[in-house]
């Protein structure tokens, strides 16, 4: 290992001496004269410390602090390990870093605020290794690179953990940086044995693309670059890295410090389809009489928005999205319409959830479970979809096994500009007829959803607890002129934001949680928000009540960071979806319907989130219950978020 | 599991066999509406039966008291059946006194944070 090479002046070999020697000088003999002290002396200054009196100094500590100290050999470097390691972070191209600080980075730590000057990576402080996790999840999916998160390998990535699992399972890469003690010689307490581990990256193993532990500072920096590597490549996941902490703090050996050198990074181009595939593809796709595309995570970039509009345009298809993305225009004519029961060949675009998307099962209300295909017989189905290429056991979130007719094992947002243009050969100008009536029929379907949404959106308009689609309306009214962007997940909303808004552009929305492990929207909303502020985007998060009290302390990350997001709390005071399920069971059981709030409900006493805020050192107002007070409340607090700042409304809300 | 299901179609077959007594003609609002909180109807259906992604809107209601009645015994999409055993016919006209007594809303045209959304 490098670290131990001799010809470092102050290599490992010599510290120990050194230290040993040190050590010996300062504290191996108690001074005699002080050892030997009358015992009437000492308890003379214990009535003396009690009784408030302070104790003239013994001769033996008025030596100490008078006469010139013994020899000590001082221990500095101008050249630690982990200023390489931060070389290496820097040329990766990271924005920021999140951490709760720990003792088994605290090199790296240092490296990169003083030697990397705070600069790409800047530190990001967490109160919470989830937040962290979540924070760079939300990230992603508005910068398109990842964030670095450092963690202790044991007690700091347990806390991580569920945060990797949801970054996971929505397919975004969050690259994690642990600390560890390797070598037991060098773990110097309790504490630093407890915090070491053999195998760091083991817990989250089967939820991680790659991991290393590298032992030498070149190893770290090739695993490093690896690792950046491996997590961009679609299907894009979390990585880890662990930094040795003797690697971080031992100063790199002179005769080391010209052979290291940084690797260079080159990111693989995603996989796209074979040729032969999409030709086949197309073909099945412009000879379809009622083809319906189904978007899961389709659009990685805003790239990929435009090639499915492009896509759904040319064949005149409809689009059924799954909101894991922003991948269509919610206003768009083509967007929700069509139904896969009529399709005669549907499209799916990197579908996680494809069994579910094509499949009824039977529901929580009815014993057993049978399922029903819920497309007809001889319906084509073609899948395009980068989890082909990667997959794991032990977590199930990939859900039942499709049986597709085309699996094209490929990154559909790579795929799509070949696919249109193998459409395009095949259109005739029959095709082009008949698609225009296709299109003008599923513009006028997407029409009357669109009517039956605001019609819907009128019942319980005023009442109170104030209704989801009001509180949706009332945000649009003010963020229409704006450059939004809405930063969390809407399913526990009814989804309002997305039937009632004029999506876009695909900052707008970033879908949800991934592996739905509650206690992502709040952190991941920062994380996007953070992302936002250098484009000036006002950003917005329909805050979920039970999530947000998982990891509050993100609170004061926004606020300490200054990181512009209005937050709106879904103040249900509940863990609503799990109180309608305990519901589902005292119905079937014919008992107790009225219990159903034990242990669900977040009530008695209700929390103050306005406070809540204030205590972590932003703006919060509410609670508001009353629908006229909402317009204004939220007017007050964008102005808040305009200086830069993050701003919090506790409104209460109906259920769902 | 199949003794589970011969029980419930056991069970089904005494409900049919057995009617259950007519409910009463009218029922009383406020009663109802403290029902609806307590065994959790707002959960799913909302506060004022506004309807969410997880239950169909039932305020005010388009069905009649028995029609009402009928579907929270046997309930045809994924609701849970609510029996008798739970919540009896005079309770349940209660709660249908009080989706009554739920104003229709105004027209998406007279609402202007809804109109300006067409």
């Amino acid at each position: 290992m490098a670290r131990s090479q001799n010809a470092s002046k102050t290599g490992r070999r010599g510290f120990l001496k050194g230290a040993a020697a040190g050590a010996a000088a300062l504290v191996a003999k108690p001074p005699l004269a002080e050892a030997q002290q009358p015992a009437a002396s000492q308890q003379a200054q214990v009535q003396q410390a009690q009784r408030g009196v302070v104790p003239q100094p013994s001769a033996a500590q008025a030596a100490r602090e008078t006469n010139p100290p013994p020899h000590v050999d001082v221990y500095t470097t101008d050249r630690p390990g982990s200023d390489f390691m931060a070389d290496v972070i820097k040329s990766l191209g990271f924005e920021y870093v999140a951490a709760n600080p720990g003792s088994s980075f605290r090199g790296l730590h240092e490296s990169l605020i003083n030697y990397g000057a705070n600069k790409d990576p800047e530190l990001l402080t967490c109160c919470h290794e989830e937040s962290s996790v979540a924070m760079a999840h939300g990230y992603f999916k508005i910068e398109g690179k990842p964030m670095m998160v450092m963690a202790h390998g044991t007690v700091g990535l347990q806390h991580a953990s569920m945060a990797i699992y949801n970054a996971y399972a929505d397919r975004v890469p969050v690259y994690v940086l642990l600390g560890n003690i390797q070598d037991e010689t060098w773990r110097r307490s309790d504490v630093e044995w407890a915090h070491s581990v053999q195998d760091a990256a083991s817990m989250v193993r089967d939820y991680t693309k790659w991991d290393d532990a590298p032992v030498s500072l070149t190893h770290f920096a090739e695993s490093a670059v690896r690792a950046y590597k491996i997590a961009m490549t679609p299907p894009m996941e979390p990585v880890v890295i662990v930094a040795d902490a003797v690697l971080q703090e031992e100063p790199v050996p002179d005769a080391d410090r010209s052979k290291l050198r940084v690797p260079k990074l080159s990111l693989s181009t995603p996989p796209a389809g074979d040729s032969a595939a999409i030709a086949e593809a197309a073909k099945m796709l412009v000879a379809a009489e009622n083809p319906v595309i189904i978007a899961g995570r389709a659009a990685r970039t805003p790239a990929g928005l435009k090639s499915l509009v492009e896509l759904a345009e040319l064949l005149q298809a409809p689009v059924q999205d799954r909101r894991f993305r922003m991948n269509f225009p919610t206003r768009h004519p083509l967007f929700g319409g069509g139904n896969i029961a009529d399709a005669d060949v549907i499209l799916a675009l990197e579908v996680p959830d494809l069994w579910n998307a094509t499949n009824s099962m039977t529901p929580v209300n009815k014993f057993g479970m049978e399922t029903k295909r819920l497309t007809k017989p001889g319906s084509k189905l073609i899948h395009i979809f980068a989890g082909d290429l990667y997959a794991k056991s032990n977590y199930q979130d990939f859900g039942r096994y499709a049986e597709v007719d085309l699996s094209i094992a490929a990154d559909a947002e790579a795929t799509l500009p070949e696919l249109i243009e193998a459409c395009k050969k095949l259109i005739t100008a029959d095709r082009k007829r008949a698609f225009a009536d296709r299109g003008a029929k599923t513009a006028e379907a997407t029409r009357k959803i669109r009517e039956r949404d605001l019609e819907q959106a009128s019942y319980g308009f005023d009442a109170s607890p104030i209704s989801t689609a009001r509180v949706s309306a009332e945000l649009w009214n003010q963020l229409k002129g704006e450059d939004w962007s809405l930063v969390s997940d809407v399913t526990f909303f009814s989804y309002w934001p997305l039937r009632l808004w004029d999506f876009t552009k695909y900052h707008q929305y970033i879908g949800g949680h991934g592996a739905y492990g509650i206690g992502y929207q709040a952190p991941a909303s920062v994380g996007a928000a953070l992302a936002n502020r250098k484009y000036g985007r006002i950003s917005v998060n329909i805050q979920c009540d039970g999530d947000l009290n998982f990891a509050p302390g993100v609170l004061w990350t926004a606020a300490h960071h200054k990181i512009p997001l209005l937050t709106v709390m879904h103040n249900n005071r509940a863990y609503h979806q799990e109180l309608m399920y305990v519901q589902d069971m005292a119905a079937r059981a014919q008992r107790g319907i009225d219990r159903a709030k034990i242990g669900t409900a977040i009530s008695d006493p209700n929390i103050d989130y306005a406070t809540m805020a204030k205590a972590y050192g932003m703006y919060g107002a509410g609670p508001i219950s009353d629908p006229k007070d909402l317009g204004p409340a939220i007017k007050a607090a964008l102005q808040v978020v305009k200086r830069g700042e993050p701003a919090l409304i506790d409104v209460i809300t109906q259920p769902r | 599991m199949i003794p589970f299901l011969v029980a419930a179609a056991a069970f089904l077959l005494a409900s049919v066999a057995f009617p259950q007594a007519p409910a009463p003609a009218s029922g009383d609002a406020a009663k109802g509406k403290s029902l609806f909180l307590k065994d959790g109807c707002y959960e799913c259906h909302g506060y004022v039966g506004q309807g969410t992604k997880d239950g169909a809107r039932i305020g005010p209601p388009v069905l009649n008291a028995q029609g009402l009645i009928r579907y929270v015994r046997r309930p045809a999409g994924a609701m849970p059946a609510f029996t008798e055993k739970v919540v009896t016919d005079a309770e349940l006209t209660d709660i249908y006194a009080y989706l009554k007594s739920i104003p229709a809303p105004k027209a998406v045209k007279d609402i202007p944070l809804l109109d300006q959304l067409k």
